[in-house]
């Protein structure tokens, strides 16, 4: 889904949302009250300046609108891959984007992601699973790696992990795998956007709680667990 | 004086014996308790017992801090369900029981592939549990000096704590250069150019950049030096703060203007001279104890 489409099924005419260079930026009326709405489209490589982009309206949100509420728009391919971005701190940038995220949470605004179309690593990891709660489309796509790439990385051959990647829940890609493993919360219907959002919103605010999904689910069976033992251990 | 014992070379175990007080360091989920990876065997790659991270709490100069270590001869140090389990459950830990200090050495290549899913949640798991730390004013303190760097996730984790610290030997970035140039071709990024990997990822780069508190020697005592001038100093992550470090990464984005790019090599040197180090040229000859000084006085004190 594009999200034009997914904006104009939340909010009708209500909504301001610009695109600059792939980012998205500006306003959703929602039930009686503003999103701040900050993202990418395009499945846009995140590099230096487009994380820039993305953590100045975080930083803007913070500052004009104490506690509005802000929902983060994934699409992504990832973390730009050039020599100029890592020469740059692409890194840095970033993490600055996530730390302001993280700021917005503990200074009162609910934070929701939602991967509508692509989620890649890096990309992915600074906006969308920086949020309270990160939920997505049913018909995104959320992985870490290509395969190629990944073949190439691991030294694994490429016929195994392609094998892996049809049913391998930790390792394959798709929604319906992150879901079972806690790091997307719930999927909203296509026939009922709206329906998705509220209950995202009511959602928010709370203690990460990923790791318990993913025991809950058995998706990720040990990852609480192990915590939990951390926790306590003598 | 004894002589240095290198960073670089010790395994993730030598590095926490000789960092910490002799004899302070108490571990938890040791490898005795066998707390493993499941996702490996599938592919056929032997399991860790302690799947590559140790963790556990010590003592420096007498204060009491929490530390992970990744090792990075398993895997480079890749972060999977159980290890990413570990380090966010200490993390958590810190938080609540307030050490001087959290010490992390990291070394990884980021998300552990072999079960890329549950490692790139972990990942997102330790960095809200990192700032849950931050925010109760527990200092975390980063320690890049490994064979393998800190790139990826990991890369991401080590920008997010309170101070960072690398060696003259350490690499910190995003993407590896073989990453880079399978994607974007040999010309982007020739991953077999060492000198130029050290000169866009390295420790004295990222020195002079203002990316990193401290270039040190590779000696894990020059390390625990440096550790020790940290604890107990928070750098609370506030707007301020925030808007400080983002004019500075703004200011310095239009230093190497996308529009005016060279691609041959020559753009860190360029660098480096736009943020006023002298003769940067000669940079790459230079020790840390050479370098230190290079640094522009404006980037001392960066927020990280």
């Amino acid at each position: 889904m594009n999200w034009q489409a997914l904006l104009d099924a939340l909010a009708g005419p209500g909504h301001d949302v610009q695109v600059e260079d792939e980012v998205l930026r500006g306003t959703l009326r929602f039930d009686g009250q503003d999103l701040a709405v900050i993202g990418t489209t395009d499945h846009a490589p995140i590099g230096v300046a487009r994380a820039l982009a993305q953590a100045r309206a975080v930083l803007d949100t913070v500052r004009d609108h104490p506690g509005r509420p802000i929902l983060l728009l994934v699409d992504t391919q990832g973390q730009q891959l050039r020599r100029r971005d890592e020469m740059l701190g692409i890194h840095r940038a970033m993490a600055h984007l996530g730390k302001a995220v993280d700021l917005a949470r503990r200074r009162g605004h609910r934070i929701v992601g939602l991967v509508y179309d692509q989620a890649l690593s890096g990309g992915f990891l600074t906006s969308g699973l920086m949020a309270d709660v990160c939920d997505a489309l049913p018909e995104a796509e959320i992985r870490v790696m290509r395969l190629p790439a990944m073949a190439r990385v691991t030294k694994l051959p490429e016929e195994r992990l392609a094998e892996l990647s049809r049913d391998n829940p930790v390792f394959a890609p798709g929604v319906d795998n992150y879901v079972a493993m806690g790091g997307v919360r719930a999927l909203w219907s296509p026939q009922n956007l709206a329906a998705g959002l509220r209950a995202a919103l009511a959602a928010s605010g709370q203690p990460d709680r990923r790791a318990l999904d993913g025991a809950e689910r058995g998706g990720r069976k040990l990852a609480a667990e192990v915590m939990q033992r951390v926790r306590s251990a003598a | 004086m004894s002589l240095p014992l290198s960073f670089a070379e010790c395994t993730a175990r030598e590095r926490v014996a000789a960092l910490l007080d002799p004899g302070s360091f108490h571990e938890w989920l040791p490898p005795a308790e066998r707390v493993m990876s499941p996702h490996l065997a599938v592919l056929g790659v032997p399991p860790a017992f302690d799947d590559g991270i140790v963790i556990g709490r010590g003592r420096l100069d007498g204060q009491p801090v929490f530390l992970a270590a990744q090792e990075g001869g398993f895997l480079g140090g890749g972060v999977g369900e159980v290890h990413g389990a570990k380090l966010a459950g200490l993390l958590q830990r810190a938080a609540a029981e307030r050490p001087q200090a959290v010490l992390l050495l990291a070394e990884s290549g980021g998300v552990r592939l072999h079960e890329a899913n549950a490692g790139l949640i972990a990942v997102a798991e330790v960095m809200r549990a990192l700032l849950d730390c931050r925010a109760a004013g527990v200092p975390v303190i980063v320690l890049i000096g490994g064979s393998n760097g800190c790139f990826g996730g990991m890369g991401l984790v080590a920008h997010c704590a309170d101070h960072l610290l690398i060696s003259e030997l350490g690499r910190h970035a995003m993407s590896g250069p073989e990453v880079i140039e399978a994607s974007h071709g040999v010309d982007e990024f020739d991953a077999r150019d060492r000198a130029l990997v050290w000169r866009t990822t390295g420790g004295k780069h990222r020195w002079l950049s203002g990316d990193c508190d401290a270039l040190l020697d590779d000696d894990v005592a020059a390390f625990r030096t440096a550790a020790i001038e940290r604890l107990g100093r928070s750098r609370p992550v506030t707007l301020a703060a925030l808007e400080a470090e983002h004019a500075l990464l703004a200011e310095r984005l239009h230093l190497a203007p996308e529009a005016d790019w060279p691609g041959d090599g020559s753009e860190p040197v360029a660098f480096w001279t736009a943020l006023g180090v002298p003769e940067a040229a000669r940079v790459p000859d230079l020790d840390a104890a050479a370098l230190r000084p290079l640094r522009a006085r404006t980037l001392e004190g960066a927020p990280q």
